[in-house]
């Protein structure tokens, strides 16, 4: 197999391939950059799909299944893609102590959805995070990378119902 | 390291027994004729001291040691069956049965299966913990072999034989904790494997019917595995 | 860099500083920025501009403790303000404006700074925290920093100064409390061509943010410490392995990193002497289980996070095979001043066993949460009551949960007994690496174990049997207690497990993973007596679907 003595081609004439390229470079392209190559493929695409980490594991010379075997050992991982808005409720024992359980049940309940799933509108991912750091502020609650503290249901309800109203708007016009 | 020919005497149940400094606790148990569960382990392969049946108390160490990674001291004084051990393993053997679906009136491993012995060898009668009944899967997709993940009880040994000595790695374990799983490639159908050589020693070593030869009915997969010696062996040989 | 050209820094800078009369201090770690102290930060600078106050200037700085109040402003002078909103800009600014000065300080936004809160602390660890603005090498060197790296390299051999650290009884921090001069000695000791040092920054304990804290208020302290660490063991190559939840650290080391390397105090031939180091981040991503030894190096070198039996110690063979020395970052943080003030003066603090201070993020059912430096030995009750102001809204304690998921829940009881790592062992829990959450009578004891073991469940990397089956069943008998669906027998069987998981684990995680069950069954056992015998829960947190929403 001539991919495993050469450097595999691109997946796609995407830039974003030149930025993992990059990161492979700057580290060695050894296996052992495995991890730091699978952040950078979700930073710049969002998520790693089966193209990417077979591109990945070729160009390192990990072999694939390993590499499957890090990118779902790791939750900071996702293999799909997100949607529009993450939503990221702190479950941290403080947070939970404070109410963040009550929190999620109340989105599950509105989004219908589990954590770590996306709406069928692709509009909104709800996920989970074990502890944000910010214990002083709980429950946290993360909006596309924007954390805020001291939220109740009412607050986070407003938001969520904001992102759709935003949706509704786009899809309108 | 410890030079081979360092010898170590050290008690084993009471009995004064000598020791490469090299040897492991269940290699010295295995000559002197005294029996240590195991199910991770498997001569000619690394041991990864995962399934913790092979658990021994040391004197004067509070943790209880795996005998298949610890190594011959001087004057250590080991117990491998306390009353506590035999309990503990007990235990770990139902873990293993709550685990997945193992039932061995359908199984092509009856009879012949590592799991199915050890429940015997440790005196299980019953399973009193709940069984878990995950929805697992079954791959036929390869010519000649099967994986059934309802008997898998992730041992690692397909992992290890494929990497350390067929050298294709082509299974991995994906997920963590009660959600892993063993993979072929990138979590793809086993016949679809490009990396997979069809070499089948992974069918072989494992201890359950989780990985079996197309056409056996139940009782019928004997596994075969002097291969394994007798690869290691050449390839010391060969260094 | 000599000795003389890090002291002319530190003149430089410390001279800038005494030009400016009143510097007011934002604090911009995470905590406070998640309030938008950023926009606070800016709308205090353009304030001073518009009013051309002289010998004023605004600096953004790490954390001042009390995150609950935030965002918080202090001055150079020593007044403290909470709650500042841009808004607030003008009130804040009056207080110390010469023509205003006269104006009274609207009451919320006036912060005490005379109550046992902060009164009662002790700073090493944090004593650059909320007042040097991380981003600046400069300002860490004024106030002593880096002098201790100088005085390891240019005044002392390898060997004092793992004596000195040695003497002054510094323990892992990172919560199983392994004395680290000892730790330091096995691995200067290890044979081997290549030797590493690595930072422990992947604090997962749910409910814990010190090392966050430290990393994004005072990063050359983790620097000059692991720095002082590899030359005492002879390491030149580093890693600080950090989790990705924390960007604003990762960017505040990565800052930190490039300054020392463009000032020679860190990369090749450091300081002129034969000594190297070069150090890299490595980023966790979102498995707990990497803040054990062995799963962390397994990760650095790209592979799947999962434990391995030790001996072999990291010690001996860690990363790559080499001699490793691993430490947590609040163990690096306190080894500059250990080697500036002598190992003495740090175990003349703290208990006979236990020396030094502990960082401590006080978190839950109290009112001041926040982050706190305490001498050992102080009791848990001064930490809730007096530290922490005691419960609010006047509801009643009922137990404070320390080390996390490794740790355990202490009742009423336990609180007069002194912050040691013994003392909190035997108590049944573990210092662990500081979280301290406060419960009230709000909280179900049985939810909390609950939640716990949902936490080691999912967390366990799967890899020994115990800790992956055994995890799996403790969690369902929780579960089915906190559905009352639980029986007698089935209570009899989680202590079975309790036993097995603790005794016949692979590693750390798996071991401790019952203690927050065994400590609730041992101090609440009625709670759980009330779930499976009367179908109750006495706190009023489970069973709620069953009664309807209550949201």
């Amino acid at each position: 197999m001539a991919a495993y003595t050469t450097h595999p081609a691109q997946p796609s004439t995407d830039k974003r391939w030149k930025l993992v390229d990059a990161a492979m470079r700057r580290t060695g392209k050894s296996p052992r950059s495995l991890i730091e190559t699978l952040h950078t493929v979700q930073e710049a695409f969002g998520y790693i799909d089966e193209e990417a980490l077979r591109y990945v594991a070729m160009s390192l010379r990990v072999p694939l299944s390993r590499a499957y075997g890090v990118a779902t050992f790791y939750h900071f991982f996702t293999l799909k893609p997100a949607g529009r808005h993450t939503c990221v409720i702190c479950l941290g024992t403080a947070c939970y102590i404070k109410g963040s359980r009550q929190l999620l049940e109340a989105v599950e309940k509105d989004l219908r959805v589990a954590p770590g799933e996306t709406t069928a509108d692709g509009e909104i991912s709800l996920l989970t995070a074990r502890c944000l750091g910010s214990c002083g502020l709980a429950p946290a609650v993360v909006y596309d990378q924007e954390v805020a503290g001291k939220v109740d249901a009412n607050s986070l309800r407003k938001r969520l119902h904001d992102w759709n109203e935003q949706a509704r708007s786009r899809h309108d016009a | 390291m410890t030079q081979t020919g360092d010898i170590k005497t050290l008690k084993l149940d009471g009995r004064d027994v000598s020791a490469r400094a090299d040897e492991t606790i269940l290699q010295i148990a295995r000559q002197n004729g005294i029996f240590i569960p195991t199910m991770c382990e498997l001569e000619g392969l690394s041991s990864p001291g995962a399934c913790r049946l092979c658990l021994v108390e040391v004197k004067g160490s509070s943790k209880l040691m795996p005998a298949c990674l610890t190594h011959a001291e001087e004057g250590m004084e080991v117990t491998t069956g306390s009353e506590r051990l035999v309990n503990y393993r007990r235990m770990i053997v139902e873990l293993f049965f709550t685990e997945r679906n193992h039932v061995c009136s359908v199984c092509v491993s009856n009879g012949n299966c590592e799991l199915q012995s050890l429940a015997q060898k440790v005196g299980l009668t019953h399973v009193h913990f709940p069984y878990r009944f995950p929805g697992e899967q079954v791959d036929a997709s390869h010519g000649r072999f099967i994986a059934d993940h309802n008997r898998c009880i992730l041992c690692t040994r397909c992992v290890r034989v494929c990497d350390e000595i067929e050298g294709a790695h082509t299974w991995d374990v994906m997920g963590r904790g009660i959600q892993s799983h063993v993979v072929t490639d990138l979590h793809e159908p086993w016949g679809a494997s490009a990396s997979c050589t069809g070499c089948g020693k992974c069918v072989q070593v494992c201890p359950t019917g989780a990985l079996f030869e197309k056409g056996r009915s139940v009782a019928e997969m004997h596994k075969r595995r002097q291969f394994l010696p007798y690869l290691t062996l050449m390839r010391e040989g060969r260094e | 860099m000599t000795p003389d050209e890090l002291e002319q820094i530190a003149e430089k800078e410390r001279a800038a500083q005494s030009e400016c009369a009143t510097e007011l201090r934002v604090c911009v770690a995470a905590g406070c920025l998640s309030c938008q102290s950023d926009k606070v930060k800016d709308a205090l600078d353009a304030e001073i501009r518009q009013r051309g106050i002289g010998g004023c200037r605004v600096k953004g700085v790490g954390c001042m403790g009390l995150c609950a109040e935030g965002p918080l402003v202090s001055t150079s002078k020593g007044k403290m303000y909470k709650l500042v909103q841009p808004s607030d800009a003008g009130a804040v600014l009056d207080t110390f404006d010469p023509g205003t000065q006269d104006k009274i300080l609207p009451a919320h936004l006036h912060c005490p700074t005379d109550t046992p809160f902060f009164q009662s602390q002790q700073k090493i660890v944090l004593e650059n925290s909320g007042i040097i603005d991380p981003e600046r090498i400069e300002e860490y060197i004024a106030r002593d920093g880096y002098s201790a790296l100088m005085k390891a390299l240019t005044e002392m051999t390898p060997q004092e100064v793992i004596a000195e650290i040695t003497a002054s009884g510094l323990r892992g921090r990172g919560g199983a409390g392994y004395p680290t001069g000892l730790k330091w000695s096995t691995v200067a000791k290890a044979a081997g061509a290549k030797k590493f040092v690595i930072c422990n920054a992947d604090e997962g304990d749910p409910g814990a943010f010190m090392d966050r804290s430290v990393l994004e208020s005072d990063p050359h302290r983790v620097l000059e410490g692991m720095l002082i660490a590899a030359c005492a063991v002879g390491a030149q190559e580093g890693y600080i392995y950090v989790r990705a939840e924390y960007p604003l650290a990762i960017k505040r080391l990565r800052t930190a990193i490039r300054q020392a390397e463009r000032l020679g105090l860190l990369g090749a031939n450091i300081c002129g002497t034969r000594f190297s180091l070069h150090l890299d981040l490595r980023l966790g991503a979102g498995a707990f289980v990497c803040g054990e030894e062995t799963a962390l190096i397994a990760s650095i070198e790209g592979q799947r996070g999962t434990p391995r039996a030790r001996p072999p110690y990291p010690a001996i063979s860690g990363l790559m095979g080499g001699p490793t020395l691993i430490n947590n970052v609040e163990t690096y943080a306190n080894v500059a001043p250990i080697l500036r003030k002598g190992g003495a003066w740090y175990a003349g603090i703290g208990t006979e066993k236990s020396k030094g201070t502990k960082v401590f993020a006080l978190a839950g059912r109290v009112k001041n949460t926040g982050l706190v430096e305490v001498p050992m030995g102080i009791t848990l009750r001064r930490m809730v009551f007096e530290i922490g102001g005691g419960i609010p809204e006047g509801r009643q304690f009922k137990a404070v949960q320390t080390g996390g998921p490794s740790g355990g829940c202490l009742p009423e009881a336990a609180l007069d007994m002194p912050i040691e790592y013994e003392s909190l062992a035997k108590a049944g829990s573990i210092m662990g690496s500081g979280g301290m959450i406060v419960m009230d009578e709000s909280s179900c004891m049985v939810d909390v174990a609950r939640y716990f073991m949902d936490f080691c469940m999912t967390e366990s990397c799967g890899k020994c049997v115990p800790c992956r089956v055994g995890t799996y069943q403790m969690h369902r008998i929780l579960t089915a207690i906190t559905n009352m669906t639980a029986t007698p027998k089935d209570l009899a069987m989680l202590e079975e497990l309790c036993d097995l998981v603790k005794h016949t684990s692979l590693c750390g995680l798996g071991q401790s993973a019952p203690n927050p069950v065994i400590s609730t069954l041992k101090s609440f056992a009625a709670e759980y007596k009330a779930h499976i015998e009367e179908h109750r829960c006495p706190a009023g947190v489970c069973g709620i679907d069953a009664e309807g929403d209550k949201a």
